[in-house]
């Protein structure tokens, strides 16, 4: 077997973590420079599937395939489509970037936190490549326990309830899902003979409707669910959010989040087109209360990481919206906007790191005026802030608009609701933009804060250019995504008919 | 008429690895009079090399079918298969125990000698094809184990324990003897194959299903099914640390081998009563433990309760029935006996103020002091919890997996909320390690050189079953086979 590029850019923050384990600790610079070097690579890796991605195929792309445990049926099987392209890509991206916010901000045990957070991003390009229920399950609940480390070890005061909250909220959930993958997988081989834990094979059988399939889908949406999160299984989410540290915080958003909405993408949906669409009115209620419920929390919180987090709630309630209304606007725009989240929030926390670690506070009412202090940060701020409010000409509008357009075929009230998260998104960011950049300076100590670093620059930039780009010429990333989606739907449709024909 | 006495022939070859063992112990207990007599460390040497010498046999035979005294003792791929389980369990707790038992005040002949006896048991154990061999052998693991348990004899703990162990294991062995004896009234056998072929059997003779409930209490027992669990916490913590090791790993595993054996031969005719008994069992078992172990602070009683539920995930293979429920427990002991070893091996390395550190709380910032082996127990201890990719998760996945394709879907289901459940006790050792900060004086590591190179053994064999587990669970698959001819 020839090692094929998926599974080089997979692993190689994996050997990387094994090299950095072996490096003295004691050179804790020397450490993180390895570890973001190793990032980079990954990522510079990771730009050969980008650029040698066929758009107009709509199948797996650059797949390697490998027996592993044959008698289980369980094989290495891995690639991508124009679904986990993006996300591998964001994946790839943002890890160096939350290494070098954390250049100054984590000085204790950092060679732990390099060899941390590089297994953590092998677990994350797994779950998004992985085409073998049985290495997917692997890498969703391997990539657990570095996250887990990351928020208990290098967190806030609260760092170890949010913590333990965390993985015993994710371990239940995917602990169902487990029974359901062993059903799926018994019951395809009782029918087909063949047993074999390999997505694409399982995903041409078309699951009998019942209430087999109903429980399978309520297993692996559970799982799925409580990742995004989907509220009301949400509780998990501010306490991670706000006891990580930064890097953990623009991890946790920008890409594990994704996780669960890929998970409905790849999964709920093909294998389970039936119950999919029976329970679509409810993901998409669950969805816009997700988005008015987020929004209404992020405005009155004091705590600007909290404000953040809590807006993720919404920004994911449109994720799931795209998703559950089954057109390609509202798939190309879900998917967009998981881009655009990661892209959004991960910046959004990136610049609550920065502030903090300057002042050693989050609460808004301890900042205000600060455009007279530090411009630079105040205008890159603005720009992230806009972003996330869905400015047109920046990224956040393409994807909530494209998942509006796909909601109003669907159900009009409920996407008029939804459209109404746009305006009450602008009234806590805007608001909270005010109250720290804006007004008097209030603190004296926030007199003497210091502008942005070079490092934080550099940080920021990436980040910033891709926000403007996504918004000015959508169709580059789209492009790549469309043909998948077209055959996602297509096949969801044709078993669906397929089932309403027996 | 002639005067010659007949001999008959022996084949003495499907004893091997026993006679191997008990040979060794023999051996030691000769040198244990000789000088040196300041140090007995030689003496670990010569039982660890004994136990290699078993492994290496016991791999050599690999494929054959012997048989020997009218299919008393048979050493089949099945007994093979646990063979080399307990041996592995066995040299691992040598290994551990070479410095440990010295320092803590106690290394001696005997002790090398017993473990090595009860090892002989627990080998007869996995081969016996005849209920007065399983008793037998039981015994002979058992008695040793007692006098194990109460090794550390200026230790209150220590002898508590070994009475717990002694009395409880008594009443339990008396109440397997009067299943065999029922069982045996019912058949007029105490042959497996031959029980199972009795009109008795088939008729479901009142008597031959009370010699079964009898059995299964016996049994309960000696793998610490809930309700008959009560000693295991005590025994595991008064006992000295490598003993629990060996209680947990070998012993168990050697009377799993004997309990699938008998009632997957013997008693194949009662299969739908027995699936539904071990089915509560099961249940029963690994909640109990589980919600116990959460309770616990010391961390030798907190392995003990999750030991309990460990034996539940494995009824759970055994009610799933058929090939694929045995290979799957034969998998999972693998990865468990490697598991556990490791997990109180890094207890017995750990001490603090020259004590055995057990307690949770003194293991708080041990990834400060010592980063190397707080990585290496939680490796362990997310092998338990039955995270990939380690031994754990595989095991745990061909288990419920076997009890999906079984049917029993529910049971998968209460099994994997319970190891949701059982991660946050875990989870709790990994907080203590890295998320709090060390106390003056918490426990370090004592520097043992067979002690270290037993937990890397153990950590390579959690790393490689879980990373390539296919070509050890295609050896648990093919054990069975000789079972369900």
């Amino acid at each position: 077997m020839t090692v094929g590029l998926v599974t080089v850019v997979t692993f190689l923050p994996a050997a990387g973590a094994v090299a950095v384990a072996l490096l003295p600790r004691h050179r804790a610079d020397r450490l993180k420079g390895v570890g973001l070097a190793v990032a980079l690579l990954t990522f510079a890796a990771s730009l050969p599937l980008w650029f040698g991605f066929d758009p107009a195929l709509p199948g797996i792309q650059f797949e390697e395939l490998a027996r592993w445990m044959p008698t289980l049926g369980a094989g290495y099987h891995v690639g991508v489509d124009g679904i986990s392209l993006l996300l591998v890509l964001l994946t790839t991206f943002l890890t160096p970037i939350a290494l070098a916010s954390a250049w100054h901000a984590i000085e204790d045990r950092t060679k732990e936190f390099v060899i941390t957070m590089l297994l953590l991003e092998t677990g994350m390009l797994g779950v998004f490549v992985a085409l073998d229920l049985f290495l997917f399950f692997v890498f969703w609940e391997a990539m657990l326990i570095p996250m887990y480390f990351v928020i208990g070890v290098w967190g806030g005061a609260n760092r170890v309830y949010a913590a333990v909250k965390f993985v015993l909220y994710t371990m239940v959930g995917s602990a169902l899902m487990l029974v359901a993958i062993l059903a799926l997988y018994v019951q395809h081989g009782a029918a087909t003979g063949a047993y074999t834990f390999d997505l694409p094979t399982i995903a041409r059988w078309v699951i009998p409707a019942g209430p087999g399939q109903t429980l399978m889908f309520l297993a692996f949406a559970l799982a799925f669910a409580i990742k995004v999160p989907l509220f009301p299984f949400h509780t998990w989410l501010p306490d991670a959010h706000v006891e990580a540290p930064t890097a953990g915080s623009v991890i946790l958003a920008g890409v594990l989040l994704k996780m669960g909405t890929y998970g409905f993408l790849r999964f709920c949906l093909p294998l389970f087109p039936e119950a999919s669409l029976a329970f679509a009115p409810l993901v998409f209620a669950l969805a816009v209360i997700g988005i008015l419920y987020g929004a209404w929390v992020s405005t009155v919180q004091p705590d600007l990481k909290k404000l953040v987090a809590y807006s993720s709630v919404a920004h994911l309630g449109f994720v799931m919206l795209g998703l559950f209304t089954l057109t390609t606007q509202g798939l190309v725009g879900g998917l967009i906007q998981m881009v655009n989240h990661g892209l959004s929030t991960g910046a959004l926390f990136l610049m609550v790191g920065m502030i903090y670690e300057r002042r050693h506070t989050r609460l808004i009412a301890d900042f205000g005026g600060l455009w007279a202090v530090i411009p630079a940060f105040s205008a890159l701020f603005l720009v992230v802030v806009l972003s996330s409010l869905a400015l047109p000409g920046l990224n956040g509008f393409v994807g909530e608009f494209l998942v509006l357009l796909g909601a109003f075929q669907v159900s009009r009230p409920l996407a008029v609701l939804a459209t109404s998260g746009i305006i009450f998104a602008a009234v806590y960011l805007l608001w909270m933009y005010q109250r720290v950049i804006f007004g008097p300076l209030r603190h004296e100590a926030n007199r003497r804060l210091a502008d942005l670093t070079p490092r934080e620059w550099a940080v920021l930039v990436p980040v910033l250019v891709f926000i403007v780009w996504i918004g000015v010429s959508p169709s580059t990333f789209t492009r790549r995504t469309e043909a998948s989606i077209a055959a996602l739907l297509a096949q969801v449709e044709s078993k669906a008919r397929v089932a309403l024909v027996r | 008429m002639t005067g010659e006495i007949v001999v008959p022939v022996v084949g003495l070859s499907a004893l091997l690895p026993a006679l191997v063992v008990v040979g060794a112990g023999g051996l030691v207990l000769l040198l244990d009079l000789l000088p040196p007599r300041a140090s007995k460390a030689h003496l670990g040497t010569v039982a660890l090399a004994g136990l290699v010498a078993a492994l290496l046999v016991t791999v050599s035979r690999w494929g054959t079918d012997d048989r020997a005294f009218r299919d008393m003792v048979l050493l089949d791929n099945y007994a093979l298969f646990f063979d080399v389980v307990i041996c592995y369990a066995a040299a691992l707790v040598v290994m551990l125990s070479m410095d440990y038992v010295g320092r803590e005040g106690g290394e001696s002949g005997e002790y090398y000698a017993l473990v090595l006896f009860s090892t002989t048991g627990m080998l007869l154990l996995a081969s016996a094809g005849d209920l007065i061999v399983v008793f037998l052998a039981l015994e002979l693991m058992s008695l040793s184990l007692y006098v194990l348990a109460g090794f550390f004899k200026t230790r209150l703990v220590s002898g508590e324990a070994s009475m717990k162990y002694f009395l409880l294991g008594a009443f339990a062995s008396s109440f397997l003897l009067y299943g065999i004896a029922m069982l045996y009234g019912a058949t007029g056998s105490t042959n497996l194959d031959r029980i199972a072929g009795s009109p008795a059997a088939r008729d479901g003779d009142p008597l031959y299903l009370v010699g079964l409930a009898l059995l299964l209490v016996g049994f309960g027992f000696k793998i610490s099914t809930v309700p008959f669990h009560m000693w295991a916490p005590d025994v595991y913590e008064g006992a000295p640390t490598s003993v629990t090791a060996l209680i947990a790993t070998g012993s168990k595993a050697a009377a799993f081998a004997a309990l699938i054996r008998v009632l997957v031969v013997a008693l194949r005719g009662l299969q739908p009563d027995w699936t539904a008994l071990l089915w509560s069992l099961a249940v029963v078992t690994m909640t109990l433990g589980n919600l116990a172990a959460l309770a616990q602070s010391n961390l030798k009683r907190m392995l003990a309760y999750s030991s309990i539920a460990h034996v539940g995930y494995m009824l759970v293979g055994l009610v799933a029935g058929g090939a694929s429920g045995a290979g799957a427990v034969l998998f999972y002991l693998l990865a468990y006996t490697f598991t556990t070893i490791g997990a109180f091996g890094v207890l017995a390395l750990c001490q603090r103020a020259g004590e055995e550190a057990v307690e949770v709380s003194e293991y708080a910032g041990l990834a400060r002091r010592n980063p190397v082996l707080a990585a290496t127990l939680a490796l362990f201890l997310l092998s338990l919890i039955g995270i990939p990719p380690l031994a754990g998760f595989v095991a745990k996945f061909y288990l419920f997996g076997a009890a999906v394709r079984g049917g029993h879907v529910w049971l998968a289901v209460i099994a994997v909320l319970n190891s949701a459940v059982a991660a946050y006790y875990y989870l709790r050792v990994l907080v203590y390690m890295y998320m709090r900060e060390p106390e003056a004086g918490g426990a370090g590591y004592v520097p043992s050189f067979a002690g270290g190179l037993a937990l890397a053994i153990a950590l390579i064999g959690v790393v490689a079953l879980g990373v390539m587990p296919a070509p050890f669970a295609d050896l648990a698959q093919g054990a069975v086979t000789p079972l369900l001819r």
